[in-house]
């Protein structure tokens, strides 16, 4: 019970500083990215403000012995820096410069009711089916 | 570009650098949102939480758009295409990739973890190199 309200409440506000933050707007996330055009630095207080928060926070969270309504922390294991992750971050970002959005800003902008968010997302949810079969494909040839 | 957009800007980054601490602190989970929606989706043995965590977010934009915002949130013209491919590869890119923005971003960076570091670099790069050839190359706007 305990879990589920923090899982709402701390995707609530996930969601309002994505709005707050500008970052719904495909412009503002595209004029960041455009390094050789106008310009716009939103994107970059926008991740600096959420990491100088993680950055401090985390080092003391993570020295807790486990977190106040769950028995573990559950964090990636993966420690090497391996080819799919690279290939993934690569296809991610060439999908993030097409579109303008990565998926918090992408299921945010839902609420804008207009059509390009719900493509977006409809093909997301594909994009990771696709994966998700991918995967289940190549365990059993091996 | 209004003189004091950085405002909302650090403080909606501050908000998502709270949201992420909650999640840790309490539930003892990474906000990397596209490993949330991918598990969200069904495939997952837990996946209520991370429902509830996209529905709050979805709840946060509608208090945001509908509530603080003093003008519309402006909604540039796209073709189908850059929607439906861009996703596409968002989609399958952060699985391959295990994150995006947020998990490697906001929570990798705030782990000091080098793996996330590599992807962050990575995709800034690609996604930069990419609307260089759209933008200026193609100049498809």
């Amino acid at each position: 019970m305990n879990q589920t309200f923090i899982a709402l409440l701390s995707g609530l506000l996930f969601g309002l500083g994505l709005g707050l933050s500008q970052m719904i707007d495909r412009q503002r996330v595209l004029g960041f990215l455009d390094v050789t055009g106008t310009w716009d630095p939103t994107l970059l207080f926008v991740l600096g403000g959420a990491v100088a928060v993680t950055a401090v926070a985390f080092r003391f969270v993570l020295r807790l012995p486990h977190p106040i309504f769950a028995k573990t922390f559950r964090l990636p294991t993966k420690p090497d820096i391996d080819a799919p992750l690279l290939a993934g971050a690569a296809l991610f970002g060439i999908g993030w410069g097409i579109s303008g959005y990565c998926p918090g800003p992408g299921i945010v902008a839902l609420v804008l009711v207009s059509w390009q968010p719900l493509v977006f997302v409809a093909a997301l949810v594909v994009g990771m089916a696709t994966y998700q079969g991918y995967q289940s494909a190549t365990r059993a040839s091996k | 570009m209004a003189e004091f957009y950085w405002i909302p800007a650090l403080a909606g980054g501050l908000l998502i650098g709270v949201s992420a601490t909650m999640l840790l602190v309490f539930n003892g989970r990474i906000a990397g949102i596209s490993g949330i929606v991918s598990g969200s989706l069904g495939w997952a043995a837990d996946r209520q939480w991370r429902r509830l965590f996209v529905v709050g977010m979805v709840l946060g934009g509608v208090f945001y758009e509908y509530g603080l915002a003093v003008s519309p949130t402006p909604q540039p013209m796209a073709g189908v295409w850059p929607m439906v491919l861009g996703g596409f590869l968002v989609g399958f890119g952060t699985r391959l990739g295990n994150g995006c923005t947020s998990g490697h971003g906001v929570c990798g960076l705030g782990r000091l973890s080098v793996r996330s570091l590599a992807a962050v670099v990575t995709f800034l790069s690609t996604a930069m190199v990419t609307v260089y050839i759209t933008r200026h190359v193609l100049t498809l706007g």
